[in-house]
């Protein structure tokens, strides 16, 4: 029943014998340790478990690992690059876009995938591209103001 | 006179209670200055530790330290959920003990580590925990002082210090830091009687806005939950739930289970449990678990539950009364009798309730999602029938809190199955465990009569609150004849209830703020003149006043057409005014909100950018509750699994928020976790009928119910 599954995860290159039908999220959390992506909602409808597949924000909690396989996978761990952060990460801690941190990697990773497909988002833009992330603590106006800032920067950078 | 007490006293009463005897306390801690005390008035706590089965009271509950490498150290059995208790109480150490903000570091919600404390709710932090640790700081800089006068032989009074370092005014190259003063010392004292606090002229840190002091770990993904501690040998657990509130097991049959392969499968009396390394195989394997239950057939349902609150058996109680209700009815020019009705409502925390057990020994650790840490200890103390000083409780991050995380079923589970399989276990919740095991916030029902006279002067005021709790259900305006009855008790509810952020505020101010509207429409009034000319309250009319600077608001009579709301109210010693703005879409029935002001004045503001993020934070939530948020049940069976059917507020619900903070640095602070949240029911309703002229009696708002309320128009 077990196969080996091949990624790239975080920039490593890896491997691993795993049940293809587990989901990518509880893989990330209990063989890789990576415990920053979270368990919201199980069903994809909150976002807490969002990361990256081959640059596209993706529900990691209805993914089976099998569809990961040969594929790109960024968890909020790595997006901390030589121990800089990430502009999106640096832009949520400036505006304080967040309370009680749970929807947070989630959000940053849902954000990163929005401005990597569009780089020069407008308010609307961000609004419809992260409607489907959850937050009980009401931080939204705060991290749209965020993801404006980073876009900014990432543009800027480049 | 101030005492410098250096004891060996063997013991401590309340370290012997919370397991860690006091040499073991100071090892742990190493040397330097401790200020221990007490951050309740004595009689509250002694009530307090009655109702949750303390014996003994307690000679303190936090404590401070300055460690010998001159970092500060604040231990409290608080926890942070978001609400920024970690940064505003390391403000207001910074500035008390005058040492850099950086150098504080607060200690929470661990039981073995600091002293017991009744739990984080109430939005108690700030108003009533805070003044104390103001007092126990400056006492630790007046005996820092006193020892930097002996080392740099001057007398205290020759003596400045900045940033941590004693310096004589005459001669500035005589300096000692405080990490030096206290070097191979350990120095006690208790504190005891009043705060004298400083003068707020004099604050650095403290009203100044500061950042979020955790967002690092929390934009890295560092900052670690209940559910993310990672332990050798660690099971993922799924415990069998019975498909609705009331249902008993009957019979189970495991066998299935059991098959499957590196599935541990445990019964104990009615708590069956999967076990296995991985989480996706016991969400696999608790669905093969057959099971038959017994059902105690409830007949209400969200629909019927308002009749059974109204018909119940309950406790009455006038909570205040004033004037003669018969005189007021009298003496009214007209009458006015409204009927009020608000649903369930849940947490939705996006973190569900979790918990890491592990036992070492005979020693239990527990990693847990609480507001409660010690409530939590004395749960898992009696259920494994063990010692306090056996259980230790960690709190790391809370996922959000707003009540909803203060019962410990999940923490139980935990130890129950950590002891049963002889590893660490980690009990985390499905959302749709979430929604079923939460304390929902109640059902209630309000009802107003309510008169005035020819003037719109408010003449008489009977309210009756039933089951949403007495917390705003105060008056406020000035009303010559006015009684407030609450009605409670007996059991109502077919499931679990609980505190919600600001409990039974929510309820009463929308049933109470939406009357006045009404009253103010019938008098043919604008609705802030209305209030302004039946408040008596100077602080009521002046956040009112600043909401309409704020929201640039002119009067007119409601309905107007513009979609315009106004409410204010007061929760934990906080006043608030809100003035919205929405849009009504006449044929769907879809509300959206366009802009919300809020007015607060809360006393002196430690933090002004936390306090400003948690108005946002439940003008954002508080839509929730005003238009989708809602229980659907029958019986004991919740309906709602997950957020496809019980819709939280989304980016494109978000508002244009501006608050104003009323400047009161010379008054003692005031809660600011929830008051912005209780008006948003009203606030909503006002505006929906100024832009409709349809008067909505229950909350949630939804569409149909919009809908339904126009057709009535």
């Amino acid at each position: 029943m077990e196969e080996t599954i091949r990624f790239e995860l975080n920039g490593k290159k890896t491997q691993m014998l795993l049940d293809p039908n587990l989901t990518l999220l509880w893989v990330l959390r209990n063989e890789f340790g990576l415990t920053g992506t979270k368990y919201g909602c199980g069903m994809g409808f909150c976002g807490a478990c969002t990361v990256l597949l081959e640059q596209e924000a993706v529900r990691s909690c209805t993914l089976p690992v099998s569809d990961a396989a040969n594929k790109k996978i960024v968890t909020i761990e790595g997006l901390v690059l030589n121990g800089n952060l990430h502009p999106v990460q640096k832009a949520f801690m400036e505006h304080d876009a967040l309370q009680c941190g749970y929807c947070t990697p989630g959000m940053i990773m849902n954000a990163v995938g929005l401005l990597l497909k569009n780089p020069e988002p407008s308010q609307q833009d961000i609004i419809k591209g992260m409607e489907g992330n959850l937050c009980r603590c009401g931080a939204h106006v705060r991290i749209t103001k965020a993801i404006q800032t980073a876009g900014k920067e990432m543009k800027g950078g480049k | 006179m101030k005492k410098i007490i250096t004891n060996e006293k063997e013991s401590l009463t309340s370290q012997e209670r919370t397991g860690m005897k006091r040499r073991d306390f100071f090892k742990l801690l190493g040397g330097g200055i401790f200020i221990f005390f007490q951050p309740r008035d004595t009689f509250k706590l002694l009530e307090l530790q009655a109702q949750q089965g303390r014996s003994l009271p307690t000679e303190f509950n936090a404590f401070l330290q300055i460690a010998e490498d001159g970092s500060v150290n604040c231990y409290t059995g608080k926890i942070e959920m978001g609400q920024g208790a970690i940064t505003s109480l390391a403000q207001i150490m910074a500035d008390e003990l005058e040492v850099p903000f950086e150098n504080v570091k607060m200690v929470m919600g661990d039981t073995d580590l600091c002293p017991w404390d009744g739990g984080t709710n109430g939005s108690q932090t700030t108003r009533s925990f805070s003044p104390h640790m103001r007092v126990a700081a400056a006492e630790a800089k007046t005996i820092l002082m006193q020892l930097g006068s002996d080392y740099l032989h001057v007398p205290v009074s020759q003596l400045e210090v900045k940033d941590g370092i004693i310096t004589d005014i005459k001669n500035n190259k005589s300096k000692v830091s405080y990490g030096e003063l206290t070097k191979g010392k350990r120095i006690e004292k208790h504190l005891d009687g009043k705060p004298e606090l400083k003068d707020y002229i004099k604050f650095k840190y403290v009203g100044k806005p500061y950042l979020h002091q955790d967002s690092r770990l929390k934009v890295t993904g560092e900052a670690k939950f209940s559910a993310d501690i990672q332990l050798p040998g660690l099971l993922h657990a799924r415990l069998l739930r019975p498909p609705s509130h009331g249902a008993k097991l009957v019979t189970a049959d495991l066998s299935e289970a059991e098959k499957i392969k590196g599935i541990q499968v445990v019964r104990d009396g009615d708590l069956i449990a999967v076990l296995s390394d991985d989480r996706d195989k016991v969400d696999q394997a608790i669905v093969k678990v057959k099971a038959g239950y017994s059902f105690d057939e409830t007949e209400v349902d969200d629909k019927t539950i308002f009749d059974r609150i109204l018909k119940a058996n309950s406790e009455t109680n006038v909570i205040k009364s004033n004037g003669d209700l018969e005189t007021g009815r009298k003496i009214s020019d007209s009458v006015t009798e409204s009927e009020f009705h608000n649903s369930y409502v849940a947490h939705a925390t996006i973190e569900p309730h979790a918990a890491t057990a592990m036992i070492e020994g005979d020693k239990i650790t527990v990693w847990v999602s609480t507001q409660q840490p010690f409530r939590a200890q004395e749960t898992i103390a009696r259920e494994m029938n063990v010692p306090l000083e056996k259980v230790r409780i960690k709190t790391p991050f809370l996922g959000g809190g707003f009540g909803g995380k203060s019962a410990h079923k999940q923490a139980v589970e935990a130890v129950k199955l950590a002891k049963i399989t002889g590893r660490p276990v980690v009990v985390a919740w499905t959302r749709q465990e979430e929604f079923f095991y939460d304390t929902f916030r109640p059902a209630a029902v309000v009802k107003i009569t309510s008169g005035m006279d020819k003037s719109g002067k408010i003449t008489l005021w009977d309210y009756n609150t039933y089951y949403a709790g007495a917390r705003g259900s105060d008056t406020i305006y000035d009303v010559p004849n006015a009684r407030t009855t609450n009605y409670s008790g007996g059991s109502v509810h077919p499931f679990g209830t609980g505190a919600w952020r600001a409990p039974g505020n929510n309820t009463n101010t929308f049933a109470r703020e939406s009357q006045i509207n009404i009253m103010a429409s019938k008098a043919g009034m604008d609705p802030l003149e209305f209030r302004l000319m039946n408040l008596k309250d100077e602080k009521m009319i002046a956040v009112l006043k600043a909401a309409a600077d704020k929201f640039g608001y002119t009067p007119a009579r409601n309905p107007s057409g513009r979609g315009y709301g106004i409410a204010c109210g007061t929760d934990v010693g906080t006043l608030v005014a809100h003035i919205a703005e929405v849009k009504v879409d006449k044929i769907t029935g879809h509300v959206q909100v366009i802009r919300v002001v809020c007015a607060q004045d809360m006393g002196l503001c430690v933090n002004p950018q936390g306090t400003t993020i948690q108005m946002e934070g439940c003008i954002t939530m508080g839509m929730g509750y005003a238009l989708t948020e809602e229980i659907q049940f029958q019986g004991g069976d919740i309906k709602n699994h997950s957020f496809d059917t019980y819709e939280i507020p989304r980016f494109s619900w978000v508002p244009k928020i501006d608050t104003v903070i009323m400047d009161r640095k010379d008054q003692a602070p005031q809660g600011g976790g929830e008051p912005t949240i209780i008006c948003m029911g009203a606030v909503i309703a006002n505006a929906v009928y100024d832009a409709t002229g349809a008067r909505l009696y229950q909350l949630p708002m939804t569409p149909e119910r919009i809908l339904t309320a126009m057709k009535k128009t």
